[in-house]
């Protein structure tokens, strides 16, 4: 089924012309307003019956440039900017790209920094991987996950209102540290917020995992093996349920991470099922990070000593963060001024959504639903 | 003067539905009520879905629109009739006219024959629960034609989605409803069609049929309550709308009035199936364990029931009424809620009278237990994914069918062993 030279093989959109007559081909056009594509990517399905003969994405809808307004701010102006990328996971966002310009700097942010970055991207993991098992789940028919992953996420999001002052697009990191000193309390909060959170990925898994029906529509449905993963450059979870072992925070740690103890989780099949396996596997795994990091919360400056008005060296940076739904990647290029020459940023989503007409091939149109849940993409990371 | 009150008596002690006695005036009244009776029973199951579902899910659902949004549904109804009707410009205007129509007439004329009591049906039918299996299958051709007549690729395939579902699953289903006839003819009688007859045979073989050849009358039942799910397009089986893959399926172009019509449909197919699982299997409207419970003294019991439901009702309200918030903005709120607490404590008050109570037993039972099927098709809803198509049909044909045939036979060889015993080997036994 997943024989790269059948499936990697491009969609051939010039026969539409010769097709389209022909009465056992229909092409539908999902999106860009459907309840189903996240946001606004639109897909033009080619079907026999309900079965899938290929799919196109078309994606620009949420195109907002942010690539270009990196050229014309400084490194300080452009850090809120690559919050609204990722909105669901605004915090990974914002860590890449202050690792990015710290690399370019040569500067390390100071150990208490680390592990508050810690904290609050691996809440961020888990809130990105509530709001995808709810809309996922929605997507498949289940309703009730979603208000209990929201009910939970509201948890995080409290926090990271009282720690930064914001819900969603945060801006809770500088490069060099952090603007905030943790309020009082903070450890407490999230130490309850653990003790809080373990029992309900039971309730989720109670709900999902042994479900005849979720287990059926799950099963078998968008298979991708580990190659041809690989040569889409597919990362995160969607690689990881394939059987790669692949984990940035393993692979290349960065930030503090090799001072925690913590497993990747892995599947086999690479099916939906296990995409949702890991994930929900992942956030235990990132209640673990979490759990060690604010029992071994170091206390120091939270500021490097970084340059009042940032003029890096001329060069270029590529560094690489495991953002909640895979490797996020920012490249800059400095030629000295104050305002980065080139900003490229290097989205999961964007990657991963290439693995959709792969996936999808010779499935139903539910499926297609299935899929797009699992890949677990924002538009506005993959448009930017 | 006298002569209507001749009239009405003549009819308040006959034994017969207004249908079979050739009473048409009755009749008329009959659907007048019954018509009335299913928008109220709508109405007040559009409110409970959302309420149900809403706390289900760990919120509110409508809370603005009167107490506890108990005016939600009303206002929606407004709001439906006062929307622009559009239609498509490349439609079939004629058909899409016709199907909403189509769809609606098949809903509610399968409740002619539907038994609310043993005289409280708008017409006996000798043909019965064919009849109803027979017109609530039309409105299958609504379906298509709705899908056909829109004119977009959404509605084609949530119609032909539809259709392929409904016809599948009817198979199962009447699998299942001819063992259920199958027993009506044990006891050296002829079977019967007819839907107070059915619920008759249950009393005087002192059982209900889901109880009947345990465990095969339970098989049965199971069948045709996953089947009835199937055939009302409700969760999990909601391919034809579902809302994640076909944006609404058939109905996506419609709005306004003509939408609201296929909505009404929709609940008025899922009291009719829930009335023919309740008349085939659990009694219709006899009181609950006709076997066991039966008996003066239990009569005493169950005649007590409507007025006691209607007064927990009442004091549900009057508990919530003490909890509003003590704001001058919700006080209207407050007033209105005590005054529906206070209507229903009234109609609560009235069934307790004999004769009313003896004369709405019926009607009660028959009620409370479509109501309970009302429940679990929102209990569904909140709690299982949806099905996939292929997954649908392997159900329909390669489980139920299966299942509805070995149900059929098993029914049918074990009343032979029972005719058998009671005409060759008992009358033998005797003779020797």
């Amino acid at each position: 089924m997943t024989d790269p030279n059948t499936t990697l093989s491009p969609l051939e959109l010039e026969s539409h012309d010769k097709t389209f007559l022909d009465a056992n081909e229909l092409v539908i056009n999902m999106g860009p307003q459907h309840p189903a594509t996240h946001g606004v990517l639109r897909v033009i399905l080619r079907l026999d019956g309900e079965k899938v003969l290929g799919l196109e994405c078309v994606i620009g809808y949420l195109h907002r440039g942010v690539e270009k307004i990196g050229e014309h701010r400084t490194y300080t102006m452009f850090n809120p900017y690559v919050d609204r990328m990722d909105y669901v996971a605004a915090v990974s966002n914002g860590l890449g790209y202050c690792e990015t310009v710290e690399k370019l700097l040569n500067v390390e942010a100071p150990p208490r920094a680390q592990h508050v970055r810690v904290i609050l991207t691996e809440l961020n993991r888990i809130a990105s991987h509530q709001l995808w098992l709810g809309t996922h789940a929605l997507d498949i028919g289940a309703i009730t996950p979603l208000f209990y992953t929201f009910r939970d996420r509201e948890e995080i999001l409290k926090i990271y209102e009282k720690y930064c002052g914001a819900r969603l697009t945060t801006h809770a990191f500088r490069i060099g540290g952090l603007q905030y000193e943790t309020y009082t309390g903070f450890e407490k909060e999230v130490k309850n917020f653990l003790t809080f959170f373990r029992p309900k990925i039971d309730e989720y898994e109670e709900l999902l995992t042994t479900n005849r029906i979720w287990v059926e529509r799950t099963k078998n449905v968008g298979t991708i093996s580990a190659h041809d993963c690989i040569a889409l450059g597919v990362t995160g979870p969607v690689l990881r349920a394939s059987g790669v072992k692949w984990d940035l925070r393993k692979a290349q740690p960065y930030a503090n991470y090799k001072n925690f103890d913590f497993e990747i989780p892995t599947g086999q099949n690479g099916d939906t099922y296990d995409r949702y396996l890991v994930r929900m596997a992942e956030m235990r795994q990132s209640v673990r990070i979490i759990q060690q990091a604010v029992d071994a919360l170091p206390e120091g400056p939270i500021m490097a000593k970084v340059p009042k008005v940032m003029k890096p060296a001329a060069g270029e940076v590529y560094h690489s963060i495991e953002a909640p739904k895979g490797e996020l990647g920012y490249f800059i290029v400095s030629d000295g001024s104050t305002q980065p020459y080139r900003v490229r940023v290097r989205p999961p989503s964007f990657v991963n959504l290439q693995a959709l007409d792969v996936m999808c091939r010779g499935q139903l149109v539910a499926d297609v639903i299935a899929v797009i849940g699992t890949l677990d993409i924002v538009l506005g990371e993959v448009d930017r | 003067m006298g002569q209507i009150v001749q009239y009405v008596e003549s009819y308040l002690s006959s034994d017969k539905t207004p249908g079979a006695a050739g009473n048409m005036f009755w009749a008329l009244v009959y659907i007048m009520l019954v018509f009335a009776g299913l928008s109220v029973a709508v109405i007040a199951m559009n409110w409970l879905e959302r309420k149900i579902l809403a706390h289900m899910q760990v919120r509110l659902g409508p809370m603005r629109v009167g107490p506890h949004g108990l005016l939600q549904p009303i206002a929606d109804a407004i709001k439906l009739l006062l929307k622009e009707d559009i239609m498509p410009a490349e439609a079939d205007g004629f058909v899409f006219w016709m199907a909403p129509l189509i769809v609606v007439l098949a809903a509610f004329t399968v409740f002619v024959v539907v038994p609310f009591g043993p005289t409280h049906a708008i017409t006996d039918m000798n043909i019965g629960i064919l009849f109803m299996l027979g017109v609530s299958s039309l409105s299958v051709l609504g379906i298509v034609m709705a899908g056909w007549a829109s004119n977009s690729h959404y509605p084609l395939i949530g119609a032909l989605r539809s259709s392929a579902q409904m016809v599948s699953y009817e198979v199962a289903m009447g699998l299942a409803v001819v063992s259920a006839i199958l027993m009506t003819s044990l006891g050296s009688k002829d079977g019967t069609l007819s839907m107070i007859e059915i619920v008759r045979r249950q009393q005087e073989q002192g059982v209900w049929f889901i109880f009947k050849f345990f465990p095969l009358g339970l098989i049965a039942f199971f069948i045709f309550a996953v089947a009835m799910v199937a055939e009302t397009n409700r969760a999990p089986f909601d391919l034809a709308e579902a809302e994640s893959e076909l944006t609404a399926g058939f109905h996506t172009e419609y709005s306004g009035f003509r939408w609201s019509l296929f909505f009404l449909a929709e609940y008025f197919a899922m009291i009719a199936v829930s009335s023919i699982a309740v008349t085939l299997w659990l009694g219709g409207w006899l009181q609950p364990f006709p076997n066991l419970l039966s008996g003066t003294p239990w009569d005493q019991i169950f005649s007590f029931f409507p007025g006691i439901t209607f007064l927990f009702l009442a004091a549900m309200c009057f508990y919530n009424t003490v909890r509003m918030p003590k704001h001058p903005l919700f006080r209207i709120q407050t007033i209105g809620l005590a005054g529906f607490g206070v209507i229903l404590g009234l109609i609560g008050l009235v069934l307790f009278i004999p004769a009313v109570s003896t004369r709405i037993q019926d009607i009660f039972w028959f009620s409370a237990k479509v109501a309970g099927f009302m429940y679990l098709y929102i209990w569904y809803r909140g709690t299982f994914p949806r099905y996939r198509f292929d997954q649908l049909m392997q159900m329909g044909w390669k489980v139920l069918l299966p299942m509805g045939l070995g149900v059929l036979i098993g029914t049918g060889a074990i009343g032979l062993r029972f005719e058998i015993w009671h005409q060759l080997v008992v009358p033998l036994w005797h003779w020797l």
